[in-house]
C-alpha cells in the first residue's frame, strides 16, 4: 500500500523537516562561505615522518655564479641525506632568480613544481594564483614535532624566536607565512674614497643624494685630450646603480613618499616619482650617472678607476674593490684605491634628519631595503612528501648552513642563533685578515646590514608586485636612455612615460592586483556579526529541538 | 506561536547574514574580493571536494592566466611588427655606424648570421641577432619581433635595421630596435684573425664571422683548484647546459672563448665538441667575435686537429 503523504499532518511534517534540511544546507553553505577569509591548509601534517618510504624531493637554488655556494648546497644535501637516508634531494642550479620564478610558473601548470624552492615573496604571490600551491607554513612550524626546533628533528634547529623577526615577517602574505628566509643582504655604496679626496671633499657621516650628485658633477672635468682629470681615462661613470628597481623604490621610501601599500594599491606614478627622475635625468644627462643595464657592472668601472660611487647588493661585495677576491677585468686594469663601504645615498633633511618618519621613530639612521632570498615548499598529494620538504627546508636554517653560505658574500645569516654564535662572531672580527675569506670590504658590507637589520623595510607582495618592481626600475632606465639620446625629458615625456610602463607592464588601473594577496588585516566588523548571528541561530534550532523532544511535540504531530 | 516566532527569528537571521556576506564583498577592493573567492575555493574543496577537483581548478586557473598572457603577448607581438615599418631612416656603412656616437640612432642593413633564442621580455617578443654585411657586422641585442618573425630570420636574411648604438662593457651592439625584412641574401665567410688577437686592431672585426687556427687548449682552474679544459660558467659553478668557458693561446697569449648556450646549447656539435677537450689540444675554431671586457668569441665550431 502506498503512503498517503497528502494529509494534513504528513504535509506539515514533510515542511518542518523540508525547513530543517533548508536550515541545515543554508548554515551549512554560510558557514562555508564565511571561510573566506581563511587562507587554505594545504595538507594535515602526518603524526609521524615515514623513514622507511622512500622520498625524492627536488630543490631548485639560486647561487650567485658563486662555486663556494654550490658546493655548500651540495655538502647541506649530503649532510642532510645523511641524516635522514630515505630522502633523495636533487638540485637544479640557477643563477638568476628571474629563470627559477618563470620555470616555476610554467610548472605550475602541469603540476611539476619542485619541492623545494629559492625564492622572492614576490614571486610567490604569483604562484599562489593556483590554489593551494604552495605550502603555508604556520601549523609547520608550531608542530611539536616536526616544527622549528621541535623534538623530533635529527638537527640542532633554530626556534621561531631565534629567527629575525623583521626577515621572517617578510615571509608573510595575506596573514600567513609562506616561505622562511634564508639570506638576507642589503644594497650598498662602494666609494673609491681616493677619487672623493682627490676632488677636494671630504668622506661624509652620512652619504646623501645630494653629496653623490655634487662630487659625480665634479668628477666630469676633462682635458684638453679629452680624458678625464680625474683618471686620465677617457672612460668615467662617477656614479653606477646596479639595480635601478630598488634605487626608485628606496628613494621614495626616503623621501616618505608612496611607491604602493599593503592593498595592493600602486603609488608610484606621483610626482614624487617624477622629481626623482627629474633629477636623474639631470645628472644622467652630463655623463655623472648610468646604471648596470646601459654600461655594465658597477664593480668593472669601481675596480678600473672608472667610477667613484658604485651601488650593488652586500651580495656582491667579494667583486667590489682593488683588492676584491672575484675580478671580471684584467689585472693590468684594476687601479689602487681604499674602498670605503656605506649604506646607499639617503634623503636627510638639513637639520641631519632622516625624512622617513617610520624608520626614525624605529630608531633607524638609514632607510635601507632588506632583500635576499627565502626558501618556500609546494605543496604535493602525498604528506611525506612534503614534510620531507619542510624538513630539509628546515635544516638550511641550521647553523653550519647559514654560517658558511652567508661568509661566500656580504650576506647576512637569517637566525639570531647563528649571527650570536661564538664562530661567526669570530669570523666578523677577523676582518682585513686576508683578500678572500676575510676580506675586508665584504665584512664592512655584511656589518652593514647587521647593525640595521631591524630597521630595513621591505615592499608589499601581492600578485603584480613583480610587475610593480619592474616598472620602478624601468622609469629610471628609460629617462636615463633618453636623456643620453638627446631627447627632451619634461612633463609631457613624463606622462607619456608614465602611460606607457602602466601599459607595458599591465598596471592601468588603479590597484595592480587583479587576483591579490594583500593583507586582508582584521575582519570587518560586518563579519564579525554574522557569526554571532549564525551561532545564535544554531543555538536557537538546538533549543527548539530539545524543546520538541521533550514536550513531545515532533513525535505527536 | 513559538514556532512562528522561531521561523521568524531564523529567517531575520539568514537574511542579514546574507546582508552581511553581500556587504563584505561590495566593500573589498577588488584584489581582496578576488583573494576570498579564491580561497573560498579552496576551502570548499579542501572540506568537501576531491584532490581531482581542486588539481582542476589550480590548472585552470593556470591556464587561463597563460591563454591571458598569450593573447597580450600576441597582441604586443603584433604591435612590434607593426613597428617595425619605423625602420625607415637613412642607410649608413659600416665606417658611419663605426663613427656614429654612442646612443645616436642609427638604420644600417645587414644580414642574419646567426641568432640566439628567442623570449619574451615584458611580454614582448625578443631576439639577439649576430648580423654582418659586406662591410662589417653588428649586434642586435634584444630586438622586439614576432615569433614568426624569428622563424622567417633564417641565416642570410637581409634586414634593414633601425636602432641605437650602445656600447655595454665594451660589446657595442644595436638596441631598442626596429627592422624591416628586405630581399636579398649573404653569408659571411669566416675570416681568420688569429694572427690579429693580440693587436689592437683586432676591435675592427668586432661582431664578425671569423675563425682561429692553431690555437691551444690551456687549463681553466676549478674552484678546487683543479685543472680542467673548460668550465660550466665562468667559475664552473654552473652545469651541463650553461654556458661553456675554455681557455686557449696563441702566440703566447691566453683567451677565455665561449659556448654561449642560448646560440649553441647543450646539444649541438660545438657544446659536445668542447666538452670533450683536452688541455694541450690543438684546435681550429670558428665563431663571432663578441667582446666582454675584451675578446671573448663566441664559438660554434671546434675541430680537434
Amino acid at each position: 500500500m502506498m503512503p498517503n503523504f497528502c494529509n494534513k499532518k504528513s504535509i506539515k511534517k514533510i515542511a518542518l523537516a523540508a525547513a530543517m534540511v533548508l536550515t541545515v544546507a543554508i548554515n551549512g553553505l554560510a558557514l562555508t562561505a564565511c571561510h573566506g577569509s581563511k587562507e587554505a591548509r594545504g595538507f594535515e601534517i602526518p603524526e609521524s615522518f615515514d623513514e622507511n618510504k622512500k622520498i625524492e624531493i627536488t630543490f631548485w637554488a639560486k647561487n650567485d655564479t658563486n662555486k663556494t655556494q654550490t658546493r655548500i648546497y651540495e655538502k647541506a644535501i649530503k649532510n642532510f641525506e645523511e641524516l635522514y637516508p630515505n630522502v633523495d634531494v636533487t638540485i637544479r642550479l640557477y643563477t638568476d632568480y628571474g629563470k627559477i620564478y618563470n620555470d616555476v610558473i610554467t610548472n605550475i601548470a602541469t603540476d611539476t613544481t619542485p619541492n623545494v624552492c629559492i625564492t622572492y615573496p614576490d614571486h610567490i604571490a604569483t604562484y599562489m594564483t593556483g590554489a593551494d600551491t604552495v605550502e603555508p607554513l604556520d601549523d609547520l612550524f608550531a608542530d611539536e614535532k616536526y616544527g622549528l626546533g621541535g623534538s623530533e628533528l635529527k638537527y640542532d634547529a633554530p626556534t621561531i624566536d631565534e629567527i629575525v623577526p623583521e626577515f621572517l615577517s617578510e615571509c608573510k602574505i595575506g596573514g600567513s607565512h609562506y616561505a622562511i628566509p634564508y639570506m638576507r643582504s642589503t644594497e650598498a655604496c662602494y666609494v673609491n674614497k681616493d677619487f672623493v679626496e682627490q676632488l677636494g671633499f671630504e668622506m661624509p657621516e652620512v652619504l646623501t643624494w645630494d653629496f653623490v650628485w655634487e662630487v659625480s658633477e665634479a668628477a666630469l672635468a676633462k682635458n684638453e685630450d679629452g680624458t678625464y682629470k680625474l683618471n686620465g681615462q677617457k672612460v668615467m661613470i662617477p656614479f653606477i646603480y646596479k639595480s635601478t628597481d630598488n634605487m626608485m623604490i628606496q628613494m621614495l621610501k626616503q623621501q616618505g613618499a608612496g611607491y604602493s601599500n599593503d592593498k595592493g594599491d600602486i603609488e608610484l606614478f606621483s610626482d614624487d616619482t617624477k622629481a626623482s627622475l627629474m633629477t636623474i635625468a639631470e645628472h644622467a644627462k652630463t655623463g655623472a650617472f648610468s646604471t648596470f643595464k646601459i654600461s655594465g657592472y658597477p664593480a668593472n668601472f669601481l675596480n678600473a678607476g672608472q667610477c667613484i660611487f658604485a651601488v650593488d647588493s652586500t651580495a656582491g661585495s667579494t667583486w667590489m674593490g682593488s683588492k676584491a677576491p672575484l675580478r671580471d677585468i684584467a689585472e693590468d686594469k684594476v687601479v689602487d684605491f681604499e674602498t670605503v663601504v656605506y649604506p646607499i645615498p639617503q634623503y636627510y633633511s638639513k637639520d641631519g634628519e632622516l625624512l622617513d618618519d617610520s624608520i626614525k621613530a624605529a630608531g633607524g639612521r638609514y632607510a635601507m631595503i632588506s632583500q635576499g632570498p627565502s626558501i618556500c615548499i609546494f605543496n604535493k598529494e602525498d604528506p611525506q612528501v612534503v614534510l620531507a620538504s619542510w624538513l630539509f627546508a628546515q635544516y638550511m636554517l641550521t647553523n653550519d648552513v647559514q654560517m658558511a653560505y652567508a661568509e661566500t658574500e656580504g650576506y647576512v645569516p637569517v637566525t639570531t642563533k647563528a649571527q650570536e654564535s661564538a664562530e661567526y662572531k669570530d669570523y666578523l672580527n677577523r676582518a682585513g685578515e686576508d683578500n678572500s675569506t676575510y676580506y675586508d670590504v665584504k665584512i664592512a658590507a655584511t656589518k652593514l646590514l647587521l647593525d640595521n637589520q631591524r630597521y630595513t623595510f621591505v615592499t608589499s607582495v601581492f600578485n603584480g608586485s613583480t610587475s610593480l618592481r619592474d616598472a620602478a626600475g624601468a622609469l629610471i632606465e628609460n629617462v636615463t636612455k633618453s636623456v643620453r639620446r638627446k631627447k627632451e625629458v619634461d612633463d609631457d615625456f613624463i606622462v607619456k612615460l608614465y602611460d606607457d610602463t602602466r601599459s607595458l607592464y599591465h598596471l592601468d588601473s588603479g590597484s595592480a592586483v587583479n587576483a591579490g594577496k594583500a593583507d586582508l588585516g582584521e575582519l570587518p566588523e560586518e563579519s564579525k556579526w554574522l557569526i554571532r548571528i549564525l551561532i545564535g541561530a544554531w543555538v536557537l534550532i538546538g533549543a527548539y529541538f530539545f524543546y520538541s523532544r521533550k514536550s513531545g511535540k515532533i513525535s505527536k504531530e | 506561536m513559538k514556532k512562528k516566532t522561531i521561523a521568524t527569528l531564523l529567517t531575520l537571521a539568514f537574511a542579514v547574514s546574507m546582508i552581511g556576506c553581500g556587504q563584505a564583498k561590495t566593500e573589498a577592493p577588488a584584489e581582496t574580493a578576488t583573494e576570498a573567492e579564491s580561497t573560498e575555493a579552496a576551502d570548499a574543496a579542501e572540506t568537501e571536494e576531491s584532490v581531482e577537483e581542486t588539481t582542476e581548478a589550480t590548472e585552470e586557473t593556470v591556464e587561463e592566466t597563460t591563454e591571458e598572457t598569450a593573447e597580450e603577448t600576441t597582441e604586443e607581438a603584433t604591435d612590434a611588427a607593426e613597428d617595425t615599418e619605423a625602420a625607415t631612416g637613412d642607410v649608413m656603412s659600416h665606417d658611419d655606424f663605426a663613427a656614429a656616437d654612442l646612443d645616436a640612432e642609427v638604420t644600417v642593413e645587414t644580414y642574419v648570421q646567426a641568432k640566439q633564442g628567442w623570449w619574451e621580455k615584458d611580454g614582448v617578443g625578443v631576439a639577439t641577432f649576430y648580423t654582418q654585411a659586406e662591410d662589417g657586422a653588428y649586434f642586435l641585442y634584444n630586438m622586439p619581433c614576432s615569433e614568426e618573425d624569428y622563424a622567417k630570420l633564417e641565416q642570410g636574411t637581409k634586414i634593414k635595421v633601425t636602432g641605437y648604438k650602445t656600447e655595454w662593457e665594451g660589446e657595442v651592439e644595436i638596441i631598442d630596435a626596429t627592422y624591416e625584412i628586405e630581399d636579398g641574401s649573404f653569408v659571411a665567410e669566416a675570416e681568420d684573425v688569429t694572427a690579429d688577437l693580440a693587436s689592437d686592431s683586432i676591435i675592427d672585426h668586432q661582431n664578425e664571422f671569423v675563425s682561429f687556427t692553431d690555437m691551444t687548449v690551456e687549463a681553466s682552474k676549478d674552484a678546487d683548484g683543479n685543472e680542467v679544459a673548460f668550465l660550466y660558467n665562468y667559475d664552473g659553478s654552473g652545469s651541463q647546459g650553461d654556458d661553456l668557458y675554455f681557455n686557449v693561446s696563441a702566440d703566447g697569449n691566453t683567451y677565455t672563448f665561449t659556448v654561449e648556450s642560448y646560440l649553441c646549447d647543450k646539444d649541438s656539435d660545438v657544446y659536445k665538441a668542447a666538452e670533450a677537450l683536452n688541455v694541450g689540444d690543438k684546435v681550429d675554431m670558428e665563431g663571432f667575435l663578441y667582446w666582454y671586457q675584451g675578446v671573448n668569441p663566441h664559438i660554434t665550431k671546434v675541430t680537434v686537429k
